[in-house]
């Protein structure tokens, strides 16, 4: 047992801390490094822009996507390599934040369905970060239950008419394209009729309006389709096969191991250590003691969780269901923790204006943007559920809708 | 990195496991567990044939001279099965302290009777209510006899001999204790069985009345030397409640399967699934804080106090939770004594006081990452 690279290791890491010291944007580090949940824009810089420009640096020195192929714009690197990649980069890997659902979702699935030109053109802008991709599944009347959407693709000659609405589309106001997962047969049971494609986000009857999020801010969409024409060459799988694509896209998602989860306990911590309550110091007052030990072992065991998942990957190993935890676990402890940081501060806790608050309204904006860490990317109930069945081996829900043609599906609880 | 056991240790963690499947069933704990035997003296015999009760201490003792990270996939193979011996008080505690501050002499002479299951040993630290603190130390030591009450003692109604802290001064610090080493079947020492939350691990009190006692360590080193004691132990427990925490939550999840309630397997039940991923969850954090624990005693590496505390808080929670969600899942059925899930919820709950309670823990967590944040 022991935390050292291998000699191979060592030698990637070297090379990948070098070019990082030579080549990052350090004027931004204090900034990135302070962001927390929330809080991640930059005081005087577009972090859109900024992002861009050190993701296509990165590319143009190939360290961008290191895990995909040369020939689409990546470096061929194994798994354990990304994740020291990721380590070395430390702060600088919030500003991929951006480039998450395109090249951990869009580009694999791409890879694995699209035309083999269509590979060679649209894959290397992604990886450059010079083209950002969204990506287009959840809908109103579909969230945990993404079978259930209704956006429909209808053909004609060689294109698909698209009609309809999508929800929670993460960056889709700056992005370039997106994948599309679209309803082709309404008269079979709702996994069956499904189809996948790709599209220019800028095609007529495309429209995108940001949604106001409860936490004030907008970084998700409504995106409305209206007679959008797509042409067949950009469907990904075969008509039908939208479900098994789609799946496909969102086990990517388990490539996330590595990526540190935000727990808000560091920021707590740090912020305990140095506040006078009315009795003395927070860090020496038994409740806030016992508060803050709880929060530390769930953020070790999530550290070493990961470590674990990643000496897996160091041995040429799978990972194990471990790593399914994190989100789960992060998710509810961050709204919680910011919840405790705002109690102790008593009744100041209620401003947050970042010119009034204590620590600039830090953990203000944590609270606010917490329940989102929730609900997306699988809802903590999704999250169990998926545990219970993939990992404990339990039963799946009974599914009332297994057999039902989804144009007979009901649509209203009452 | 390779943050993770060899492929000999799981090795050995599937010998342990096998061998504790066979020879310590859960009918076997329930001889100890109904009170018709104090332990199981054929158990604890075959652990030291198969070589695990020295499996840390070196050859130079008796023992296997293996190491920590094998003693760790033992202990989590004994809180697996729920052992009724007295395994962590004699090896985490006893032989450790022995280990850590022992003479040459006082090795030679208990080490390899505890690898052989000839000797079965503990550590009398408390006097009645109250965490691990100097202050709590009453017990007096003076020339060359002890005289005083420790309760209660793990495994002391059993056990051949004690490390025993005890005051010899009266400064106010914690330079005034020091360590002694006890036979208890010797003169001057009584022993009386306490009824305790686990029967499957049995607790005494001793009174020592003029007890001969020979010094452990050197004198006002007392509180320094248990302190390092009970974070190995802590660690090595950990591993115990992990074991015990796993086989919790597969019990629930085996009864999830089977049982047939409205037509259905419970198992199909959000209520009954979402509590059994929450089981998984506590179960893992507390894993993985138990292999850093592991890690850090292995290497001993300047990272263990912390270490350790988190391990003993997260195993602990696991345990706990793990074993009151298991009866929960089971219903009535689990609320027998017929059925083997109190067990381990006796288990889990008395584990997490033996070292100190989770208050205890909390605080020494606390401590110990400012200080390292300090430094």
């Amino acid at each position: 047992m022991n935390f050292d690279d291998t000699p191979q290791e060592a030698e990637f890491r070297a090379t990948a801390r070098a070019w990082i010291g030579a080549n990052a944007p350090k004027q931004y580090e204090d900034e990135l490094r302070k962001s927390s949940l929330g809080r991640t824009a930059l005081k005087n810089a577009n972090i859109l822009e900024v992002a861009k420009a050190w993701q296509k640096k990165k590319a143009d020195a190939g360290w961008a996507c290191l895990h995909w192929p040369k020939e689409y714009g990546g470096r061929g690197s194994s798994p354990i390599e990304r994740v020291i990649w990721q380590q070395e980069e430390g702060p600088f890997g919030q500003l991929s934040r951006m480039f998450i659902i395109g090249h951990g979702m869009c580009g694999p699935t791409m890879m694995a369905f699209a035309r083999e030109e269509h590979k060679r053109t649209y894959l290397p802008p992604l990886a450059s970060g010079e083209k950002v991709w969204c990506q287009l599944f959840s809908e109103p009347a579909g969230g945990s239950d993404v079978a259930g959407l209704r956006t429909r693709a209808e053909k004609d000659g060689d294109d698909w008419v698209i009609n309809g609405q999508k929800i929670w589309t993460s960056g889709a106001h700056y992005s370039d394209y997106g994948i599309l997962l679209t309803r082709t047969d309404p008269t079979v049971p709702k996994h069956k009729g499904l189809t996948m494609f790709f599209l220019d986000m800028k095609s007529e009857g495309v429209e995108v309006r940001p949604i106001k999020q409860a936490s004030g801010a907008s970084d998700f969409n409504e995106v409305y389709f209206t007679n959008v024409r797509i042409p067949d060459h950009q469907r990904l799988g075969e008509v039908g096969d939208g479900w098994n694509v789609s799946l496909t896209t969102l086990m990517n998602e388990r490539s996330a191991i590595g990526a540190a989860v935000s727990t808000g306990f560091p920021e707590l911590f740090e912020y305990c250590s140095s506040l006078m309550l009315d009795d003395g110091p927070a860090i020496e007052d038994r409740a806030v003691r016992s508060k803050l030990a709880n929060w530390a072992v769930k953020a070790s065991g999530l550290k070493y969780t990961s470590m674990r998942a990643i000496s897996a990957l160091s041995k040429g190993e799978r990972p194990g269901p471990e790593n399914s935890i994190g989100k789960l676990v992060a998710g509810s402890m961050i709204q919680d923790v910011a919840t405790y940081a705002l109690d102790l501060q008593g009744a100041s806790g209620v401003v947050s204006g970042p010119e009034d608050a204590e620590l600039a309204g830090r953990f203000q904006a944590m609270l606010l943007r917490a329940p989102g860490t929730r609900v997306e990317g699988g809802t903590d109930e999704i999250m169990r559920n998926i545990i219970a069945e993939r990992v404990l081996g339990l039963p799946g829900d009974i599914r009332v809708d297994k057999d039902v043609p989804f144009n007979k599906i009901p649509t209203k609880g009452r | 990195m390779n943050f993770d056991f060899s492929d000999d240790q799981k090795q050995l963690r599937d010998q342990a496991r096998k061998f504790l499947a066979e020879k310590c069933s859960p009918k076997a704990v329930r001889i100890v567990l109904d009170g018709k035997a104090p332990y199981d003296k054929e158990l604890w015999k075959g652990l030291a044939e198969m070589g695990f009760l020295g499996v840390a201490i070196p050859e130079e003792f008796g023992g296997a001279g293996a190491g920590h990270l094998e003693l760790c996939v033992i202990a989590e193979e004994m809180g697996r099965a729920n052992a009724p011996v007295p395994f962590s008080s004699t090896v985490y505690l006893a032989a450790e302290a022995l280990l850590i501050a022992g003479s040459d002499a006082q090795k030679k002479k208990w080490l390899p009777a505890i690898s052989s299951g000839e000797a079965i040993g503990t550590l009398a630290l408390f006097e009645g209510k109250g965490n691990p603190s100097a202050k709590n130390v009453t017990l007096a030591a003076a020339n060359g006899v002890l005289n005083g009450v420790k309760k209660p003692v793990a495994d002391g109604a059993i056990a051949d001999f004690a490390v025993v802290a005890a005051r010899t001064g009266s400064s106010g610090r914690d330079g005034d204790i020091s360590l002694f080493l006890v036979g208890l079947k010797a003169g001057g020492v009584e022993v009386k069985s306490l009824t305790n939350l686990d029967p499957t691990r049995g607790q005494a009190e001793i009174t020592f009345k003029d007890a001969k006692a020979e010094p452990l360590g050197a004198a006002g080193e007392g509180w320094s030397i248990l302190t390092q004691v009970l974070d190995r132990a802590a660690v090595l427990c950990a591993f115990e409640q992990v074991g015990g925490s796993d086989r919790a939550l597969e019990m629930g999840r085996d009864y999830a399967l089977d049982r047939i309630a409205f037509g259905r397997q419970i198992g199909s039940f959000q209520a009954v699934k979402h509590m059994l991923a929450d089981m998984y969850v506590s179960a893992t954090l507390a894993r993985s804080n138990s292999y850093y624990g592991a890690w850090a005693l292995s290497t001993n590496a300047g990272e263990l106090p912390e270490a350790a505390a988190a391990a003993r808080i997260s195993a602990t929670q696991a345990f706990q939770h793990c074993a009151k969600n298991n009866i929960q899942v089971h219903g009535g059925m689990g609320f027998t004594w017929e059925f083997d899930c109190h067990m381990y919820y006796r288990r889990a709950n008395a584990m997490a006081l033996g070292l100190g309670s989770l208050t205890y823990w909390e605080d020494q967590l606390i401590d110990r990452m400012r200080k390292k944040n300090a430094a």
